[in-house]
């Protein structure tokens, strides 16, 4: 998978997730760039994220991840 | 929305909530209004939201109260302000497993254990009634899931010194209490959670991360299985199962492979898979639900077919049987006029998904589970919940008898050329009086399952009817019906509250199996002797109209009250002087309490 198609296939996500055709994501986006990404919506797009790539997020990388190019280094590695 | 039906996709419902909710939002739908307070022992954000959309797809519009993270037993023990105001009509208290605050340990004796359990159960016990005296609603209580570890391995279900064995007690003892207490019903989280698959369900990474008590993708099935309570407190659950019967009840075309070509019996695994799934539709009609048939097929094959020796259900189980040509959807409508009921009240089973699409286009609110492969038909009716049971009355059981009855009734009506005289031949006889405790149930049930006849679709919650039953302030009829055919049980009520001079009747209610049999009239006669016994002058009538209630839109015009005011929504007033008022029932014979007690 190269990096185009994975952020074609991650903006979709998030284009569903916050119900918002507008979004587009970059390697730096981070919570603070999209209104209602909060702790509670957090869980609705990790999990809607693992579905998408057919792979699981470890607990630590969960906490860990800082902006949207950190998730997309480990669906890079993991995804499917 | 078929989205939001059994068996959804969880993943696809998480990933879509937002929108979902704004379809059934603008999908032009009128709902009941219900506020529900959650209060968790973890994080509910999540729950109310998927709640919420399954609520939405049957008819009730929710509004909610969250308690902050946690706080479930001190909201409850001492209700804040916002909680105190917000007045809700259900109080779900969402605890898990992850909020047993007293379990053994291997160095406890079994005494000790013993009063563990008593403390623990005392703390939730103690909260749920004072719940009751404060909202006076229903409450729904989670049991507890399964630990999702082991530590004495199987040893820890039966000994007592096991988590998974002092969880299993205390459930039984939640058990015992909901038995014995009316408006108090368990949320079996024990059953979801298996059925989800416990190891997933329990994975402490959302316990840890996001103090959730079950995994994110779990959620929809614990939002549904919880919102089939609600809908059925709230008298949404269906009525009528509605079966086709070649590759539904039996393997094959009884058309074309003969009564002793289809498969159903014990010959071969397919057929034990029919004979199973008849057995689980027989059983059905054990908790009230009506069955008929809706088959393309000429009757005679139908009726062999049902007939067939190694099957377990019977052409007589069915109160209708429509097998015929016709399209589907003109046999299902005809089916809800023919049982008095409205076709959201029907589910339709089918394996012909092109027969399904029908149906599901043509007659908007008609449940239409999937029903692909005879192996998942119970798995799929059974998980759907439409025949979910809150209050089991003796009624519900009776339900079907009644329902035949009245199929002889309208056989009879043929042979009369008068009405009144086909209504006297049925030599009816009515007990009308004050509530009686016994009845308190299916009176409450009526309230909330009545939509046609209906003057002000006033809905009660038990403890709602609890006091008004015992309040001196009202004057309070139910009505029993009792013919030739059989006992059609309590099917009429009417509250009226005592003014200075009148009567403000706030309830009329009439269940549409008896339309057309005079018993509003006998009611009313009762009501005014009432009224006039307790010193009033007269009656006063409100009608309220709803999408359903049509038929009673001149009721109180029919029963001689004058219109005192009406306004632009359609809503309106009535009154009746109580003083030269003549008896206008003739058929029925009239009886009160002292004739059962």
């Amino acid at each position: 998978m190269d990096k185009r198609e994975l952020y074609e296939r991650l903006n979709d996500v998030f284009r569903d997730v916050f119900d918002d055709d507008e979004i587009e994501v970059y390697p730096d986006t981070t919570a603070d760039d999209i209104d209602d990404w909060d702790s509670l919506e957090h869980i609705t797009l990790i999990s809607a994220v693992e579905r998408e790539f057919r792979m699981k997020f470890k607990m630590g990388e969960i906490s860990s991840m800082k902006n949207v190019g950190e998730m997309a280094a480990i669906i890079a590695e993991r995804g499917r | 929305m078929k989205e939001l039906e059994y068996p959804f996709d969880s993943e696809y419902i998480i990933k879509k909530r937002k929108s979902l909710k704004k379809a059934l939002l603008s999908d032009g739908t009128q709902r009941l209004s219900k506020k529900i307070a959650v209060l968790g022992g973890s994080t509910t954000n999540d729950i109310v939201v998927y709640l919420e959309l399954f609520l939405l797809n049957c008819g009730i519009e929710p509004q909610f109260y969250q308690s902050e993270y946690g706080q479930y037993w001190q909201d409850a023990m001492f209700p804040g302000e916002e909680l105190l105001s917000f007045k809700p009509d259900i109080v779900f208290i969402h605890t898990t497993s992850r909020n047993l605050t007293e379990t053994p340990t291997t160095a406890n004796t079994k005494e000790e254990t013993d009063a563990l359990l008593e403390r623990q159960y005392a703390k939730f016990e103690q909260m749920w009634q004072k719940i009751a005296e404060t909202f006076r609603c229903p409450i729904i209580q989670n049991n507890f899931e399964r630990p999702f570890y082991r530590l004495m391995g199987n040893r820890d279900v039966s000994d007592y010194r096991g988590k998974s064995n002092f969880t299993a007690r205390l459930n039984q003892k939640f058990y015992e209490y909901s038995q014995k207490t009316e408006g108090f019903y368990i949320n079996d989280i024990d059953f979801v959670s298996a059925a989800y698959g416990l190891r997933e369900w329990s994975n402490p990474s959302y316990w840890n991360l996001y103090k959730y008590a079950l995994c994110p993708e779990a959620i929809p099935e614990f939002s549904y299985n919880l919102a089939n309570i609600i809908k059925s407190i709230f008298g949404k659950n269906k009525k009528v199962l509605a079966l086709d019967l070649d590759n539904t009840l039996w393997g094959g075309v009884v058309g074309d492979d003969g009564v002793d070509g289809i498969a159903i019996g014990q010959e071969t695994g397919v057929a034990q898979s029919y004979y199973e799934f008849q057995s689980y539709v027989k059983s059905l009609k054990s908790i009230g639900v009506i069955l008929t048939v809706c088959s393309k097929n000429d009757p005679e094959n139908a009726i062999a077919g049902l007939n067939h020796p190694e099957g377990a259900l019977r052409p007589d189980d069915f109160i209708l049987i429509k097998a015929n040509w016709e399209n589907k959807d003109r046999n299902i409508a005809e089916t809800a006029n023919e049982l008095n009921i409205f076709p959201d009240a029907i589910v339709f089973a089918d394996d012909n998904p092109a027969e399904r699409e029908i149906v599901r286009a043509q007659i908007p609110g008609v449940a239409v589970p999937a029903m692909d492969g005879v192996e998942n038909y119970i798995i799929n009716l059974d998980r759907s919940g439409f025949f979910e049971v809150t209050n089991f009355s003796a009624d519900d059981l009776a339900r079907n008898e009644m329902y035949k009855a009245n199929a002889e009734r309208a056989a009879q009506q043929a042979a009369f050329g008068d009405y009144s005289e086909y209504l006297r031949s049925l030599e009816m006889t009515a007990i009308i009086d004050d509530f009686l405790p016994v009845y308190l149930e299916r009176i409450t049930q009526l309230t909330n399952k009545s939509n046609q006849f209906n003057v002000t679709t006033k809905r009660f919650t038990p403890t709602e009817m609890e006091a008004v039953f015992k309040s001196p302030e009202y004057i309070r009829l139910y009505g029993k019906l009792i013919d030739k055919f059989g006992d059609n049980g309590v099917v009429s009520v009417v509250i009226g509250r005592k003014n200075a001079e009148a009567l403000e009747i706030e309830l009329w209610l009439m269940s549409c199996r008896v339309l057309k049999r005079d018993m509003e009239l006998a009611m009313l006669d009762r009501l005014v002797e009432r009224a006039k016994a307790a010193g009033l002058s007269k009656l006063r009538g409100y009608y309220y109209p709803t999408a359903k209630n049509n038929m009673v839109r001149d009721l109180y015009e029919r029963f001689g009250f004058a219109k005192v005011s009406e306004d632009e929504a359609g809503s309106t007033v009535w009154e009746l002087a109580v003083d030269g008022y003549e008896n206008q029932n003739h058929v029925i014979t009239v009886e009160d309490n002292s004739s059962i007690q």
